[in-house]
């Protein structure tokens, strides 16, 4: 029943979007240091794509609970193309840094923390329903 | 003999592994999006949507090829970053002349803009990617 100025209210705008957004970009510049000195993925790298992944489960959790409350999406059907990829992208990048052990394993690390956050902005602009 | 099987080309690691994982990632995005423009709105513009599905299939193709390395995976991301490269600037400069072509976006609309302009990069670093390992796994008489 929030009849705010601002009609958002969309699960995908809270903090936790922007803690994701932020250890994203810092996994990615951490991952990119790595690469530039010549660095296979490390254990921080793993660590981070870990929390990352945490906090976007938890985006999903958030995001089933404003369901339950009869919330919907805008865009229903990019939403949730947008959610499950989202979900995907740490462990794929996990996966891909366990199978090149060598600086290109920390670029790959580095473009797909750099492509989450383009996904967490997508999901937030489909929830919005687009005036028109 | 035994010299020319070692001498295998190997687009699948290294740099190569980076650019097989940037091509799954607009693997993944070119598809779903095409699935979902197919499913929900053909009728507004098939032709844009026919081409977003042709785009997917030709980044799936291509990241199988430059994965399975090898001289017939070589030569289907050889095809398949040249027909990017074409469908790139072909779809960017047909949606800039004629935008009521393109009533909505593809991935390859306006030179790849709304992705960064990647989609525009990407088939000339797989040539190029290609190119060098070719180079690098010369001495096998073609």
């Amino acid at each position: 029943m929030t009849t705010a100025a601002t009609t958002t209210g969309s699960p995908a705008d809270g903090a936790l979007a922007v803690a994701a957004i932020v250890l994203s970009l810092l996994v990615a510049a951490w991952a990119l240091v790595a690469a530039l000195r010549h660095r296979p993925p490390d254990r921080m790298q793993l660590i981070g794509l870990g929390v990352l992944e945490l906090l976007l489960l938890g985006l999903v959790l958030v995001t089933a609970v404003a369901l339950a409350d009869g919330e919907r999406p805008g865009e229903p059907g990019s939403f949730f193309g947008y959610l499950v990829t989202l979900v995907c992208l740490p462990p794929l990048a996990a996966v891909l840094a366990r199978m090149e052990p060598t600086r290109w394993g920390s670029a790959i690390v580095c473009a797909v923390c750099l492509v989450t956050p383009v996904v967490v902005v997508r999901l937030q602009q489909t929830w919005q329903v687009l005036g028109g | 003999m035994a010299e020319l099987s070692t001498a295998r080309p190997r687009t699948n690691a290294g740099p190569g592994r980076l650019l097989i994982a940037v091509y799954l990632l607009f693997a993944i995005a070119a598809s779903s999006r095409a699935a979902l423009q197919i499913a929900t709105r053909f009728d507004e513009a098939p032709l844009a949507y026919l081409l977003s599905a042709l785009a997917a299939i030709v980044y799936v193709v291509a990241a199988v090829g430059l994965a399975r390395a090898g001289h017939a995976g070589r030569r289907i991301a050889l095809a398949c970053c040249a027909l990017e490269l074409v469908g790139v600037v072909g779809v960017g400069a047909v949606s800039l002349a004629r935008p009521d072509l393109f009533p909505d976006e593809t991935v390859w609309s306006g030179f790849g803009s709304g992705y960064g302009y990647i989609p525009l990069v990407l088939p000339v670093l797989g040539l190029a990617w290609l190119r060098h390992t070719r180079r690098r796994a010369a001495g096998a008489p073609s």
